[in-house]
């Protein structure tokens, strides 16, 4: 690649990533595609706040609420069902402000619930 | 379906079917769930009839997109409020300055169009974020740096037109003023771009920001004249390395020399960094400096150590100031040092900053957000210290004799010449306590003013009054702003208050 050429670049071609997610949260447990989408929108929209380690104001926020009752990182939680996670990024919480469908559209949501809430268990 | 102020039935459902149209049905929100996305989480008025809330939004993806929905606003007299990212929390987020504006969310027009290593500088469209820009400069490996706010899911665009500023080196950290040349669609649909760009086929547009004839570009900061749908920006080349020090003192006095010495270093740019000036007794620790400047410095290491010789000299000459070293860190950082370094100054966004007001073990029920009354005061000792006695003096008086949580002043130096003292308040969701901070926020602003300083950039709620401030000849500046915006939108349809601009149909008399 040139280190001085003009390129142009389409940042986020999620959508297209994701024109096999299902438009649903609810499903049987879903597929690996799903899933690989679902996690490069966390990655996008949620890691910067929600990973492990210190620099992470969500993990932070959530390891003071729950005292280490509750896993801190959404990645370690077996609690969250795809409609719980569905309903925090379209409310939002606190510092976190809702996302709105240009950032992350409701296919996106669908994937990026299911891959968050893939390890839930039911109680 | 809500409907804008002063718009019929008919006009709206023209506009919505000629977006519709232009930028497909899906990308036209009017569903009240939708909208609702685009209310500003950190309102001081939320929940109350004052609060301003968009009617609906449209969503293009391309710059013609972008002419026909204005067009078509043009056209029905639809006010539009255009955001980039939606992200300027604390100063409006997603949601429009007059109430019931249909918001023309560009987060959509989201291409890195280039980045130029050899010139260092890249040309983006508003969508793209801070987050967005590392991201493709990492994946080319190209040898640049960005210079990112506080969070860097902001826009790049959208920072620079508020005003923003960064925490790398001088002259990168002032967003608005390290861009190069802007594309920008007028009321009426027509495009313009500045500088060198308003040369056929330019080849400089991104090299040189000052074309010819009259520079405009100032007009399209903190304003309502235009649709910014591209800029120019200089990067930073990678420095070989960064070197901090610490300047210190016991004495509350020692601040206006060491304020002095820090002013020349950077204006004799021996000190390029993000410098910060921290300490004052209040409260603090027996053992704690009174006074703590950072003296960050960018460069290759040989020509670091020397500058950095010189800062010591000069900052030692003051008598009892003691100096310290403290590591030279060489780029790119390692992953060890990338995950002890402040990484804002190491050119890489992140979203750290949140973790200052969000829910802390010193801070275990948060109010959830915030807004900032940030007044520029000269870059003397003099004036800090006045500031200084200023808040102390006033805090209880006007919190109304109630701890509110109101956090101050932080003493930010991200312009050269000049201190920035920011006072934070919480903004949480119960409307007496928010009536409160208003009241307060209300009396800083006013109090501030009578001693000559005031508020660089406004939350939404706060533009008209931040704009009374700039009173100098019976408002002859907003005068000004008044009859350049209905020249250049008539029908006063762009962000209609925008910092204190209103269309001739809204003006108060």
């Amino acid at each position: 690649m040139s280190r001085s050429a003009n390129r142009t670049l389409q940042i986020t071609p999620l959508a297209l990533l994701l024109a096999v997610a299902t438009s649903s949260a609810r499903a049987a447990p879903p597929t690996v595609e799903p899933l690989e989408s679902g996690r490069a929108v966390y990655e996008h929209w949620c890691a910067p706040c929600h990973a492990a380690g210190p620099g992470h104001p969500g993990t932070q926020s959530l390891q003071v609420k729950y005292g280490g009752r509750i896993p801190p990182v959404l990645l370690d939680r077996t609690d969250l069902t795809p409609q719980l996670v569905a309903q925090f990024v379209r409310q939002g919480v606190l510092s976190m402000a809702p996302f709105r469908k240009t950032e992350i559209t409701d296919a996106e949501l669908a994937a990026l619930a299911a891959y968050v809430a893939r390890n839930h268990k039911a109680p | 379906m809500a409907i804008p102020p002063n718009v019929t039935p008919a006009a709206f459902d023209a506009a919505l079917a000629a977006w519709r149209a232009a930028v497909g049905s899906e990308w036209v929100f009017t569903a009240a769930e939708d909208v609702a996305l685009y209310r500003d989480a950190y309102s001081p008025y939320w929940g109350e009839p004052e609060e301003r809330v968009a009617s609906a939004a449209v969503a293009p993806a391309t710059l013609e997109q972008v002419q026909a929905v204005v067009r078509a606003a043009n056209a029905h007299r639809i006010p539009l409020y255009p955001i980039s990212t939606g992200r300027n929390l604390a100063y409006g987020g997603s949601a429009p300055v007059y109430s019931g504006s249909v918001v023309l969310d560009l987060k959509r027009m989201n291409r890195v169009l280039e980045v130029n290593e050899r010139n260092a500088y890249a040309l983006v469209e508003p969508g793209v974020s801070y987050f967005d820009l590392y991201d493709y400069i990492e994946q080319a490996g190209l040898d640049v740096w960005i210079d990112p706010p506080d969070p860097g899911w902001g826009s790049v665009i959208g920072n620079a037109l508020d005003g923003g500023a960064g925490w790398t080196a001088s002259p990168f950290r002032d967003h608005f003023g390290a861009h190069c040349g802007l594309e920008i669609v007028l009321a009426s649909g027509e495009v313009v771009r500045t500088g060198m760009g308003a040369l056929p086929n330019s080849k400089s547009w991104q090299h040189n920001r000052w074309g010819y004839g009259p520079w405009v570009d100032g007009l399209f900061r903190q304003s309502n004249f235009g649709v910014v749908t591209k800029m120019g920006l200089y990067l930073m080349p990678r420095p070989e390395a960064l070197y901090s020090a610490a300047a210190t003192t016991e004495r509350d006095a020692d601040i206006v020399p060491m304020l002095d010495v820090l002013n020349r270093l950077e204006n004799e740019h021996i000190v390029n960094g993000s410098t910060g000036i921290f300490g004052g007794p209040d409260g603090a620790a027996a053992s704690f400096p009174t006074w703590t400047c950072s003296v960050p410095i960018y460069g290759p290491e040989k020509v670091v150590r020397a500058q950095m010789d010189y800062a010591k000299a000069r900052f030692t000459a003051i008598p009892g100031v003691r100096f310290t070293e403290g590591e030279l860190l060489r780029t790119p950082l390692s992953p060890e040092a990338q995950a002890r370094v402040r990484l804002v100054n190491f050119g890489i966004p992140n979203l750290s900053t949140f973790a200052m007001l969000g829910r802390s073990p010193s801070n275990p029920d948060p109010a959830g957000g915030h807004i900032g009354f940030s007044p520029i005061v000269p870059r003397t000792g003099e004036a800090l210290l006045e500031f200084k006695r200023f808040y102390r003096e006033n805090l209880a008086k006007l919190s109304g004799g109630e701890d509110l949580g109101i956090v101050g002043p932080v003493y930010m130096t991200c312009w050269d010449r000049t201190l920035v003292c920011l006072i934070m308040f919480p903004i949480g969701r119960d409307p007496a306590r928010n009536a409160k901070i208003r009241s307060a926020f209300e009396g800083w602003v006013r109090l501030a003013a009578a001693r000559g300083w005031a508020e660089y950039r406004a939350p939404a709620a706060f533009q008209d009054l931040i704009a009374d401030t700039y009173s100098f000849n019976h408002h002859a500046l907003r005068r000004l702003n008044e009859t350049l915006k209905d020249a250049v939108d008539p029908n006063g349809i762009l962000s209609a208050g925008r910092y204190g601009i209103w269309p001739k149909h809204l003006r108060k008399v």
